[in-house]
């Protein structure tokens, strides 16, 4: 029942790069993805700064040999999964039990947009094909065909932790015996309808946003897509390469405090990062790294920040957010997000927390500012805290 | 695993009106019979919910108050649209003010974890909470994480359910696909030609799962299976032979078998040949003229079953004749639309 859980592949998409060299390469040169709207249609295109993929529809079907009629959440989904599966080089992946295991928020809303505008002058209008990929879990099926995977197909949505459950569930499948490769992950891209949704809510950043900064003044929402493969014992066994790293810890609390705020005590972020830590066997000054959900909100960054000082004070470890360079991906974020903790451990990065000026007067530590490669990373510990309460955390740790 | 207690929102207004009096519609669209929410929920708080986040609540919320339970190991949900009332309603007005003067309250509700997460926000439960939004899986994947997690953590028992709405907009959207059928005049003839299309559903139904077994049972849940988009029937008829014998059943120990039939005659082949075949001489009904098709409609059918174990008696408008002899084995066979394969082995207690 406690068999390990190897991470064997990565794949990633995002507004720094299109895959997982190309992410490295801006995060090692402090590079953010965040600009001006070049492929989202909105009214808004001048205020709000978003990280957008630098693709458009088109260009992401021809690099996937998709319809660039799907939504943009599929095609982000299967420019990261098909990275991840080829990255693990599992050869005869038929002969395994695989499973294909995502997450999004929007489903195929940025085609439902177009449709519904038709559709609202009559019922009868609007042009179905924009329509059927709708689902939350259409975006998955897309994906999961053509990686060949029929065993396990299934998507999590939590708000903006759904692929860190989706990551933690996969675990928990290859744990007990029910499979033995599973890609897992999530995606999102930006719609008119999230940007306006949060627009209302009043959380997002005019500017480019300053995540854990006493001035900062919310998020920017980005897109993208993260995958890692995760794999048995078995699994490795037959590999010719060495796992990335262990994927030792995981645990989902719920907040119970506001369907749309964190509680001022960060409790169900303290119950996630300390679930995951026990689950892994870890005391809290085990953990070198800790990659943020850092939103960039007051709400957010306050209530993590006042959970990690109650779980770690007086030893911090390195911590920073990289939706400093990203945006909030959104169900997209746990998985872009475990990629960048996977290669933390692998090569020894820290992240740079960008824009980073002024140290919030509640709190006794900073995030780091500098990027750092060589670092003896043994364990990262990485958040993801959604509306509704939804928090979970994920602790990758050297084979 | 245990099914505790069980509760549900659905077309029909209870299983022993169900025995008596089921409910009846005349058209394609199949209403959920929505109880009086304030014995469940404070007044001030159904006042801002949505009609599905009203239904899935209060059917948690009595599911757990039957259970005995008052705080469940983990909240786990399925639904396959979410929040459709609240997505549509934020989409036009998106659309009708150009992106401009737009306020926040419907967009806060449609997210897909909503439900979960007002449930564990009443009952202040700071434990596991996930939810499933996988198509005709949605119910069953919540079903299976709950078994994983229990297993995993050793957790005694998970509030796990689902919930899917209909709304003027997703009927006529699905209908414009050709999925129901234009002139139905009773659900009750579902099932009586041989035609295109079938009728729409929804509803919400939550069940109290429990490891251990305990006096007021409903039934225990042997074993739940999944299968994604089959290569043949011979595919499916190999899954279920392997899942009832992982279990130590045949096909003879099945006392009834619950189909997903759901009118529509391609969508239903698959049921047609294995009464002819494999579950020939099986006692066999088929649920979806009282709740409709949706893609969580097989939480509809484990509620129905569970009750159909514990008080040992099939409603007559599903089977005319009683089974001789005691009901101990229900299995569940639902697919939908051909693509989401589910099976259900259900135990008397």
């Amino acid at each position: 029942m406690s068999a390990p859980v190897f991470v064997a592949g990565k794949g990633v998409i995002s507004a720094i790069g299109n895959d997982t060299a190309a992410c490295i390469t801006a995060l090692e040169n402090g590079i953010a993805g965040i600009g001006d709207m070049a492929i989202l249609d909105s009214v808004h295109s001048h205020e709000l700064p978003v990280a957008e993929v630098k693709l458009t529809n088109e260009e992401l079907a021809t690099l996937t040999g998709m319809s660039s009629r799907f939504s943009r959440t599929a095609l982000l989904s299967a420019m990261a999964a098909f990275e991840a599966r080829k990255d693990a080089g599992i050869e005869d992946f038929s002969r395994w039990r695989t499973g294909f295991i995502s997450a999004n928020t929007v489903g195929g809303m940025d085609k439902t947009e177009n449709f519904f505008a038709d559709f609202l002058s009559h019922h009868q209008k609007g042009q179905l094909r924009n329509i059927v990929h709708h689902e939350c879990g259409a975006a998955t099926e897309l994906v999961a065909d053509r990686l060949g995977i029929k065993n396990y197909i299934s998507t999590i949505s939590t708000a903006c932790s759904s692929s860190a459950n989706s990551i933690f569930y996969a675990a928990r499948l290859i744990r007990q015996n029910m499979l033995d490769v599973v890609i897992a992950g999530g995606t999102d891209a930006l719609t008119k309808f999230t940007l306006n949704g949060f627009n209302t809510l009043m959380i997002l950043d005019h500017k480019k946003c300053q995540p854990f900064d006493e001035n900062r003044r919310g998020l920017n929402l980005g897109e993208g897509a993260g995958y890692i493969v995760l794999v048995s014992d078995k699994v490795i066994s037959t590999l010719k390469k060495e796992p990335y790293c262990r994927l030792s810890g995981y645990c989902n609390a719920n907040d119970a405090y506001h369907q749309t705020a964190s509680s001022p005590g960060g409790t169900g972020s303290f119950l996630a990062m300390k679930g995951a830590l026990e689950k892994a066997g870890l005391e809290p000054w085990d953990v070198d790294y800790i990659n943020l959900h850092g939103t960039g909100t007051q709400n957010n960054d306050i209530a993590e920040g006042t959970a990690i000082q109650l779980l770690f004070d007086p030893r911090y470890p390195a911590m920073s957010s990289t939706k400093s360079f990203t945006g909030h991906t959104l169900g997209g974020s746990g998985g872009v997000e475990a990629v960048f903790s996977v290669l933390s451990i692998q090569q020894g990065m820290i992240y740079p927390n960008l824009r980073f000026e002024t140290p919030m007067k509640e709190l006794p530590f900073t995030p780091e500012t500098v990027f750092r490669k060589g670092e003896n990373i043994r364990h990262v510990l990485s958040n993801s805290f959604g509306f509704g309460g939804n928090c979970s955390s994920l602790v990758f740790s050297v084979v | 695993m245990y099914i505790r207690a069980t509760a549900n929102i659905s077309p029909q207004l209870s299983f022993n009106e169900l025995l008596e009096r089921p409910a009846l519609y005349n058209g394609n669209r199949l209403t959920c019979i929505e109880p009086d929410y304030t014995r469940l929920i404070d007044a001030k708080m159904i006042r801002r919910m949505s009609r599905i986040i009203k239904m899935g609540t209060a059917t948690a919320l009595e599911c757990l108050n039957g259970s005995g339970i008052k705080m469940p190991g983990a909240i786990i949900t399925g639904t396959a649209y979410g929040c459709l009332a609240d997505t549509e309603l934020f989409l036009a007005k998106m659309i009708e003010n150009r992106e401009e003067l737009l306020t926040p309250t419907s967009f806060i509700q449609p997210t897909h974890n909503t439900v979960g997460a007002q449930i564990a926000l009443m009952l202040k439960c700071h434990h596991y909470n996930n939810t499933f939004v996988h198509r005709g899986f949605s119910f069953e994947n919540a079903l299976q994480d709950a078994i994983s997690y229990m297993g995993d953590e050793q957790i005694a028992n998970v509030l796990v359910g689902a919930v899917d709405e209909i709304t003027d907009s997703s009927h006529a959207i699905l209908s414009r696909f050709g999925l129901y059928k234009s002139n139905i005049t009773s659900n009750l003839n579902l099932f009586n030609t041989l035609s295109k299309g079938t009728i729409a559903g929804e509803g919400a139904a939550f069940f109290l799962l429990n490891l251990e077994h305990s006096e007021n049972d409903y039934a225990e849940l042997k074993a739940l299976h999944t299968l994604y988009k089959p290569e043949s029937v011979d595919q499916v008829k190999d899954n279920i032979l392997s899942f009832l014998s992982a279990q130590s059943k045949n096909i003879e120990d099945i006392d009834l078998l619950i189909t997903g039939a759901n009118g529509d005659w391609k969508n239903d082949r698959i049921y047609r040949e294995f009464q002819n075949s494999l579950f020939a001489n099986r006692t066999t009904l088929h649920y979806k003229m009282l709740c409709g098709e949706y893609p969580t409609s097989s939480a509809f059918a484990l509620w129905l079953a569970s009750n159909i174990l514990k008080e040992g008696v099939i409603p007559n408008v599903l089977l005319e004749q009683q089974p001789t002899g005691k009901l101990k084995n229900i299995l569940i066979y639902n697919h939908y639309q051909g693509v989401h394969h589910s099976l259900y082995l259900l135990s008397a207690c």
